[in-house]
């Protein structure tokens, strides 16, 4: 079913980057996109996941607002006069364990207020994050628990 | 009458998108290590370009063209984070220091541990 969804996606993004949405054009950005998927199917493995329509618009919202918030506030810091950094990298405790979950938390993360991932551990239980502001990183950790890791969870299981 | 309504829009989009676009470049040259700089790059950055290329595809009433930039809105939002955690990870990894005042650093066994592969 989600490969399915793949291709679709692939032959919507071919039809928006060649800007012709007529049917033999969608019909050729299909045949593209299943022969890319065929192209990495070993690096891909297995994807299985549930799907929320709903729930994935609903992160995609929360993201476009933090996006914005967090652009603001890193304009504000630099701009003014006396920049007040306590700047650190802190260890977060990921609960979401597949790939593409880490890699859409590590994304997210850094394209909000002050946070930017660095690396995951090798067993993937620790998502490293530099914060622009780590005077308190108990409640960046706590942020990021109840906003995005929840609503990946929500969206995806 | 929609027409210079959409220039203006078009307009004010593409100043907002100049502004962050220079905040990113001044956070740049102010702020004291990659990591931190990473995030004006990353952030300011990213949202100046996005606003830039949405203002092209409300002012380009061409279904091509808007189709075209909204993509490049979508790319921009997912490889800029990609290639910043690759810089900042490649930076740590290589050894280069936090700057002076950083108040924390829970990556710090993780260093030892490649630098030890290293000079072996």
């Amino acid at each position: 079913m989600t490969i399915y969804l793949g291709v679709i996606l692939l032959a919507l993004a071919w039809a928006a980057v060649t800007g012709s949405f007529t049917f033999p054009n969608l019909v050729f950005g299909l045949v593209l996109g299943s022969l890319t998927l065929y192209l990495v199917r070993e690096q891909r493995g297995p994807f299985r996941s549930a799907f929320r329509p709903g729930k994935v618009l609903s992160l995609a919202l929360l993201f476009v607002k933090e996006l914005i918030l967090s652009a603001w506030r890193v304009a504000r810091l630099v701009v003014s006069p006396r920049m007040d950094l306590r700047p650190g990298i802190f260890a977060y405790p990921l609960k979401v364990d597949r790939d593409f979950e880490i890699t859409l938390l590590a994304n997210l993360i850094t394209l909000t207020p002050g946070t930017l991932s660095v690396d995951v551990s090798d067993d993937k239980r620790l998502l490293y994050v530099h914060a622009i502001d780590c005077s308190d990183p108990e409640a960046a950790i706590k942020d990021i628990e109840t906003g995005f890791e929840r609503k990946i969870l929500e969206a995806f299981r | 009458m929609i027409e210079p309504l959409l220039d203006y829009v078009a307009g004010i989009l593409i100043v907002i998108g100049a502004i962050f676009a220079l905040v990113a470049s001044v956070g740049l040259l102010r702020l004291p290590d990659l990591y931190t700089r990473m995030h004006a790059a990353s952030k300011a950055g990213t949202l100046g370009s996005c606003v830039m290329l949405i203002a092209l595809a409300v002012q380009s009433q061409d279904l091509a063209i808007s189709t075209r930039a909204l993509a490049g809105v979508i790319f921009f939002l997912l490889t800029v984070p990609i290639s910043s955690h690759l810089l900042a990870k490649a930076a740590h990894a290589s050894g280069y220091r936090m700057w002076d005042k950083s108040v924390r650093d829970d990556i710090e066994g993780f260093v030892q541990k490649t630098k030890k592969i290293t000079r072996n």
